[in-house]
């Protein structure tokens, strides 16, 4: 008597996940070094974030044959994106066996009305988020994981703090609320009611949320981990370093120690240049991808 | 009763969950003195490939054998069964097989029949492991298809599943019963 894909096996990898640094990789040798590097998880996409804007044109999901490549390369998750609201690439990356979907504003959307559907899904998905209400609407609709969305490829830590500061902000100013104003608040914040109670109750989201967006740097993870984040997403940052080998392994020390400045300090020095960096103020409105998604 | 969980990656919030609800004062245990005075230790579920390697960093692996030796106990839980088989710390005498159900899609919930008190416990699997040898030394407490989940040898307790993602403390109890043993022991 086995229940797969039960939402508390979706949910428990996130748990697994938890204090660990996943990085996007586009091949085989990326994902050994992240690997070795002590990453918890692999994206699989073939253009990281910085690329991405800089190409412009349309963003998909990735070939399957790269994905698969790196499912071969390594044995920790793999997980990998599909468009927002493209439900056909999701079937796509479910048939692959890949361990988590991202559905992800890193993509160009392919629906700008609905997100996909994450319920009948076996594979958990994890979604971005900017406010409570988001990451409460993507729960509602079966996401198993959320991540603070920052702002991708900048390099620049300024959108993510404040996605995660306005999240957990959200999150504590439920705790003193009466039932009657928990209902208000669940209008306010365009989120389902029982979520929200449960968010009152409990004090934290109701699945893992990590945080991304523009870490480039070991104090990034640890000024975001003090946050509250539960773990980081490491997109540009880590490939389009001057060392990629030393950055990720001192992401993933910082994101252990984070509380700990000395070993912060230690896993800062000597290595090289950072990722080249846009400022995220300076982008236009159309150039903000943490827009996407409602 | 103080009770150490190793806090380099994955659940080790949920396993301090639980141990401070049985009543144990709990301890994040990340670099080799946090060590010090612990009754029992926990490795938790998480990434064992990023477990292994932050051992290694943090120069973990012979502080933890020395803590074994000194008939303290140990509970694993999945990346934490892994961590202590004979490939990794050699702290229980079993060889795990990683992802052995094999990958997401195939994680699952299941009842499981331990032999504790109550009936089977809802042993929630994560890309488990499974034990694919075992010592003579070692007892197989249950298992799935064939496969042993579940194990103990002296004072090592292994397990392939999450009980700390469940309500169900008994696992949990039966480690801390051990710990409570190993301290009269030594007294």
């Amino acid at each position: 008597m086995r229940d797969e894909a039960t939402f508390k096996v979706k949910a428990g990898l996130a748990e697994m996940l938890k204090g660990g640094v996943i990085m996007d990789v586009i091949d085989q040798e990326q994902a050994r070094i992240a690997e070795a590097a002590g990453a918890c998880a692999v994206m699989a996409l073939e253009r990281v974030p910085s690329d991405i804007r800089r190409d412009g044109g349309v963003a998909r999901m990735s070939d399957p044959e790269m994905i698969q490549s790196i499912q071969e390369a390594v044995t920790i998750p793999v997980m990998a994106k599909a468009r927002i609201g493209h439900f056909a690439e999701a079937q796509v990356l479910e048939a692959l066996e890949v361990d988590y979907i991202d559905e992800s504003e890193v993509l160009t959307p392919a629906d700008e009305a609905n997100h996909i559907d994450k319920w009948p899904f076996k594979v958990p998905f994890v979604c971005g988020a900017t406010n409570l209400g988001e990451a409460l609407r993507r729960i509602g609709e079966g996401a198993a994981m959320i991540r603070s969305k920052g702002e991708a490829g900048t390099g620049d830590i300024v959108e993510a703090v404040r996605h995660l500061r306005t999240i957990n902000g959200e999150i504590k100013r439920l705790g003193g609320l009466s039932e009657a104003e928990i209902a208000t608040a669940a209008k306010d914040h365009a989120a389902p009611l029982d979520l929200v109670r449960a968010v009152a109750a409990s004090g934290r989201l109701p699945v893992v949320m990590f945080c991304a967006g523009g870490i480039a740097t070991p104090a990034d993870a640890s000024l975001v981990m003090q946050l509250g984040a539960e773990g980081v997403f490491v997109g540009s940052g880590i490939f389009k370093s001057a060392d990629p080998e030393a950055r990720a392994a001192a992401i993933v020390e910082a994101t252990t120690h984070y509380q700990v400045p000395e070993r912060v300090l230690r896993a800062s020095e000597g290595l090289g240049a950072a990722m080249d960096s846009i400022e995220s103020r300076k982008l236009e409105e159309s150039e903000l991808l943490s827009n996407r998604g409602w | 009763m103080a009770v150490g969980v190793l806090a380099l990656q994955g659940d080790f919030e949920a396993h301090g969950a639980v141990l401070k609800r049985l009543g144990a004062h709990v301890r994040e245990v990340r670099v080799p003195s946090d060590l010090d005075q612990l009754d029992g230790l926990v490795l938790p579920g998480g990434e064992s490939t990023t477990i292994t390697l932050g051992i290694e960093r943090e120069q973990l692996a012979e502080p933890l054998r020395a803590f074994h030796s000194s008939g303290k106990p140990i509970f694993g839980t999945c990346a934490g069964l892994i961590m202590l088989d004979r490939e990794h710390l050699g702290i229980i005498d079993i060889r795990a097989e990683r992802n052995a159900f094999g990958r997401q899609v195939r994680s699952f919930e299941a009842p499981l029949e331990m032999g504790l008190d109550g009936g089977p416990v809802a042993a929630v699997f994560i890309r488990a492991p499974w034990i694919a040898e075992h010592g003579p030394g070692v007892e197989i407490l249950a298992e799935v298809e064939g496969h042993g989940v579940a194990a103990r040898e002296a004072t090592v307790l292994v397990v392939a599943f999450h009980p700390e993602l469940s309500s169900d403390d008994r696992v949990h109890e039966l480690f801390l019963q051990s710990v409570r043993d190993a301290r009269l022991a030594a007294a």
